[in-house]
């Protein structure tokens, strides 16, 4: 698990762009918006919550396909299947590798698209919090929807179609917490569901797609 | 004598002949009667004036929106457990029937909240998560017609129908955490003190029944079409075998 874990991060790194092309997406919807609506400070700081968590998913999502497809081309996965480790463990695996590729830099640089959306201090690190909390989530969810996809040669755009709505509680959660601390408000509930759904996510999600990876490799 | 015997093909296509016509003529007779009733001969509210006749549309298309993917989910299971063939076939004639209701709850929402909240839309958590729900259809139907095996294509969709319910349950209190929101609490419930008016409640059950034969008689034609097609697709095979 281990292996496969490192295995997948030295590919990420070595191919080029693991972990730097989701994060200049981000970067890039970051300045997109305060391009698209204007520049008033007190409208950007509004919405800046909002903007990073989805910021945040679509860099996640942009990956998505590379968790399974590139190892079904070239046999590894069949490979991997038959190994002694089981399925669900090797999703695992290859979720929490994703995750570090594009979750963990999202969250340790988000301070930072935060400030360049005006972000209110007090929400700052309740932006780093709920990214630390909710990009697992976000990882393991689209790891179901990668191998749901795999065995299609476009899944692409039918990749996105998947997985959004089950990204909706995440990223609900996840920016009424971040809001919440930019007024100054309560954030435990949110963050609890949060934490909630990430823990739930993490334990049952590898079971239904290793399912849907022996589906698709049967 | 077993409920299983019905899922074989040829038994399900002798059977549900009858039934599916019998409550589609059913149907469009409590149809007729319960919309001709509710939109000519109930009295106009007193604050919303004719406006409220909308709700014989809009809370069975609503009530079988949810009910449609419910029964997905349970032929979906039926499926991943019995592995039987008509299930799977039911639960992908259900879908674009269930999304067609969502859409119907969604726009006669919006037509009747256009001159009663002065609005077409609002992110209020019921109509936010009937939009959830139609992402969800949508996402399942696709699913459906992008895979060309026909097993492999059950197997996938229905592991995502389980997913996907867990999920819209999720998303449906999530949403619920924002405000209590513009619509109006469930005014039918059978515990409650206050339900709408009499007058408005019984032809709202008459099409509540239409909308349920209804379903239930479009997901039958539906199947039937789905096994025919799957004959329909042996028979071609077995010709350019031959040929």
């Amino acid at each position: 698990m281990r292996d496969v874990f490192l295995r997948d991060l030295r590919l990420a790194v070595r191919a080029g762009g693991g972990f730097g092309l989701a994060l200049a997406f981000f970067l890039i919807v970051t300045v997109l918006v305060p391009l698209a609506v204007g520049p008033r400070a007190d409208l950007l700081a509004a919405i800046a919550p909002g903007i990073l968590w989805v910021g945040a998913l679509l860099s996640s999502l942009l990956s998505l396909d590379r968790i399974f497809a590139l190892d079904l081309e070239d046999g590894s996965l069949d490979l991997l299947a038959t190994s002694p480790l089981p399925l669900e463990g090797l999703v695992a695996a290859k979720a929490a590798a994703h995750w570090v590729t594009t979750g963990l830099p999202l969250t340790l640089a988000a301070p930072l698209f935060g400030l360049l959306l005006g972000l209110p201090g007090e929400g700052q690190p309740w932006l780093v919090a709920t990214l630390a909390l909710g990009t697992p989530a976000l990882s393991m969810i689209g790891a179901f929807g990668a191998a749901l996809t795999v065995g299609l040669r476009r899944g692409g755009l039918l990749l996105s179609l998947l997985v959004l709505p089950l990204y909706m509680p995440t990223l609900i959660f996840g920016a009424e917490a971040v809001r919440r601390g930019a007024e100054g408000l309560s954030v435990a509930t949110p963050v609890l569901m949060l934490a909630g759904i990430t823990a739930g996510v993490v334990a049952l999600i590898p079971f239904a797609a290793a399912a849907a990876i022996r589906v698709n490799l049967r | 004598m077993s409920l299983w015997e019905y899922a074989n093909p040829a038994k399900f296509m002798a059977t549900s002949r009858r039934p599916m016509q019998a409550l589609g003529a059913a149907a469009a007779v409590a149809l007729a009667v319960g919309l001709v009733w509710g939109f000519f001969f109930t009295p106009d509210d007193y604050r919303q004036g004719a406006t409220v006749k909308i709700i014989y549309l809009h809370v069975p298309s609503a009530l079988m929106a949810i009910n449609g993917w419910l029964m997905m989910l349970v032929a979906s299971l039926i499926w991943l457990i019995r592995r039987h063939h008509v299930s799977a076939l039911a639960a992908r004639a259900a879908a674009p029937v269930g999304m067609t209701m969502t859409l119907v709850a969604l726009v006669t929402g919006a037509v009747w909240g256009s001159p009663m909240w002065g609005t077409w839309w609002a992110w209020d958590p019921r109509l936010t998560s009937f939009l959830i729900l139609f992402l969800f259809y949508l996402g399942y139907i696709a699913l459906w017609e992008a895979i060309e095996d026909p097993d492999t294509a059950a197997d996938l969709t229905s592991v995502l129908c389980l997913v996907g319910s867990v999920f819209a349950v999720l998303s449906r209190y999530a949403v619920l955490f924002w405000n209590q929101g513009l619509h109006q609490g469930a005014s039918l419930s059978l515990d409650a003190e206050e339900n709408v008016a009499d007058v408005f409640y019984f032809p709202l059950l008459v099409c509540i029944a239409g909308f349920v034969m209804l379903f239930v008689a479009l997901v039958l034609l539906r199947t039937r079409t789905e096994v025919r097609a799957r004959r329909l697709h042996v028979l071609t095979m077995r010709r350019r075998m031959s040929a």
